[in-house]
């Protein structure tokens, strides 16, 4: 007789669910764990960092040490400080931009959806709207008050409501459509309780895709604009504003504009990740913005 | 005749219209119903057959006033729908009901079968708490779920369950009318029976009348009592079951019965009616008769009048010009 091997091998380990999770949406888990990353950093930035404002003419220009992990300005001041600091201007603005716009394009696209007398005017509307280009209306609102977050947030957020309304408007309207939605109405079913019960819970996870896609661009225009001296003022260090005041050492301090200008871009693509995995995993229909 | 039908229609007509063009102007119309009218009484079954786009699904939806119609007139328990807009056809919603097609997308996935079933009752105000959920729980007795079934997500369900819960839904408010589009036919044939039996007994204990909607034929031999047959948007033939099955005096509606397969091997294939070329586009109806063009038995007459629906026999109305009123059922000659 042949001994029968006994089968001793132990199971294979399984991947916990988080490891699956992982393996399944690379993309919301790397742009989630840089996002948190980056947020976690922009809350703790008074610990974490030295005084961003402090000057020290001694110790202007300095190149990245183990002192100044990020150089200084022509101030002297830390850019590691200033950098984590700018970090809170830029994603305040990315998150308050795409709450707000995410707010009033839903009830513009609910209503624009919803109701076909109001259609025809509101995104009519919104076309003009989106024909202006921020950078032009937040320069004009400027001129006109003074500079600050608000007018900031609200030059960014204009151009960007229709860009929401056009997606939750499509969306409404082929959600209207669906034989659900009829026998619903047929049900007797009308109101409040058809747009909240039937036609709002499908618009929500594009809703957030989108939401995602004008958070990104919202950061990037405030980079623009702050740069350009029609953003914040320019004694709050954003990443735009400290890239415009490092513009002219580029050539001697080149950590001036390009740590700044890495971390905008990482935050973007990070933002940018998120939405993407979101989409993919909540709504595979949802063509990508342009 | 002393009670008004629960659902007459008169001379309903739907086109939508056509644009086209840099300027979306309007370049013409899609006559999907083009003066349909029929009543139902209470208990009973009127069956609407065609092809795909004859219009007998726009003739249901519009019935219920998902759409509004051309012209025509609506009439439920006598009372005129017709105009009726949003706030003030809703009162009217309750007495007549719907079921879809598709089990699967005419339930929303979001929400648990007791919700959906629930949700008349709760809009219509007719019983709320603890209630509804009695009421429902009955509601699902009765078409043969379980009440306990309450709480799942409609997923969950097979077809003809799923298909339950839109009866049940449809019967919650106790409606006079129920149109039921094409109800069966995303069903296996074995369900499909179930589905049809528990909808005949349903008829038979709240006296519901149904228009229903199909395009299978051995689906309405067994529930319809009346039968109408519609081509191109227009009704051709209208008959009781019996007499439509057993003599058919419309073109049409022979060459329809002709091509429904009959399991019997031993059956005479000769004489057969099988119909040549395509329906035309309902953008683009022919003059005349609208069947002209397919008919076997055409006349030169047929391309220039349109045939109205007459009473040949009590209770059988045929729109053909070779079917006069009074007129035998005479076996017609291929003219081509």
């Amino acid at each position: 007789m042949v001994a029968i091997p006994q089968d001793t091998a132990a199971p294979l380990p399984r991947p916990g669910r988080f490891g699956t999770f992982v393996r399944r949406n690379p993309t919301i888990f790397f742009g989630g764990l840089l996002l948190i990353l980056l947020v976690a950093a922009a809350l703790a930035a008074p610990w974490l960092t030295a005084d961003p404002f402090r000057l020290s003419p001694v110790n202007r220009l300095r190149p990245p040490s183990e002192r100044w992990w990020f150089g200084t300005d022509q101030f002297g001041r830390d850019v590691f400080a200033r950098t984590i600091h700018g970090a809170r201007v830029s994603l305040l603005v990315g998150l308050l931009v795409a709450v707000a716009s995410a707010f009033i394009g839903l009830a513009l696209g609910l209503v624009c959806g919803y109701f076909k007398r109001v259609d025809g005017i509101v995104m009519r509307v919104m076309d003009g709207l989106m024909a202006i280009p921020s950078i032009l209306l937040a320069i004009a609102l400027i001129t006109l008050t003074r500079p600050g977050l608000a007018i900031v947030i609200t030059a960014i957020v204009i151009p960007e409501v229709p860009r929401v309304v056009r997606v939750v408007r499509s969306i409404v309207l082929s959600i209207r459509a669906q034989p659900y939605v009829e026998s619903a109405i047929a049900g007797g079913t009308r109101g409040a309780r058809l747009l909240t019960r039937h036609i709002l819970p499908n618009t929500l996870a594009p809703l957030i895709v989108q939401g995602t896609y004008v958070c990104a661009s919202a950061m990037l225009i405030e980079a623009g604009l702050s740069f350009l001296g029609a953003g914040v003022p320019p004694e709050v260090p954003s990443w735009g504003n400290i890239i415009a005041q490092g513009r002219s050492f580029f050539q001697i301090a080149p950590w001036t504009i390009l740590i700044p200008g890495a971390f905008l871009a990482l935050t973007v693509l990070a933002v940018n990740l998120l939405g993407d995995g979101l989409r993919d995993r909540l709504d595979p229909r949802l063509a990508r913005r342009m | 005749m002393s009670e008004a039908p629960s659902l007459e229609v008169r001379n309903l007509v739907k086109h939508f219209p056509i644009h086209s063009g840099l300027l979306q102007r309007r370049t013409g119309w899609v006559r999907a119903v083009d003066g349909v009218s029929f009543a139902i009484k209470r208990g009973e079954t009127l069956g609407l057959v065609g092809e795909s786009g004859c219009g007998k699904s726009t003739v249901g939806k519009t019935v219920l006033k998902l759409m509004e119609p051309s012209s025509g007139q609506i009439l439920i328990e006598g009372t005129d729908v017709t105009h009726l807009a949003g706030g003030a056809m809703w009162p009217h919603r309750r007495r007549i009901q719907t079921v879809f097609q598709d089990p699967y997308s005419s339930l929303n996935p979001r929400l648990t079968a007791g919700t959906i079933v629930g949700e008349p009752l709760e809009n219509f105000g007719l019983a709320k708490g603890s209630e509804k959920e009695a009421r429902v729980a009955a509601l699902f007795e009765r078409v043969g779920l379980r009440p306990d079934a309450m709480n799942r997500y409609t997923h969950e369900f097979s077809g003809g369950q799923r298909q339950r819960l839109g009866i049940a839904k449809a019967l919650s408010v106790n409606p006079d009318v129920i149109v039921a589009d094409e109800p069966v036919s995303a069903l296996d044939v074995s369900v499909q029976a179930q589905v049809l039996n528990l909808m005949i007994d349903l008829q038979d204990e709240y006296r519901l009348a149904y228009l229903f909607i199909s395009h299978d034929l051995a689906v309405m031999r067994h529930i319809s009592h009346r039968i109408a047959v519609m081509y191109l948007g227009r009704i051709v033939e209208l008959a009781d079951k019996r007499t439509l099955f057993s003599a058919p005096q419309h073109p049409y509606t022979e060459a329809l019965l002709a091509a429904a397969p009959v399991p019997d091997p031993k059956r005479k294939k000769a004489g057969r009616v099988v119909l040549k070329g395509d329906v035309p586009s309902p953008a683009k109806p022919p003059s005349g008769c609208h069947f002209h063009t397919r008919c076997p038995y055409a006349l030169p007459v047929c391309r220039q009048q349109d045939p109205p629906l007459i009473e040949v026999a009590p209770g059988h109305h045929v729109a053909c010009l070779r079917r006069p009123a009074g007129g035998d059922p005479v076996p017609l000659t291929p003219t081509a």
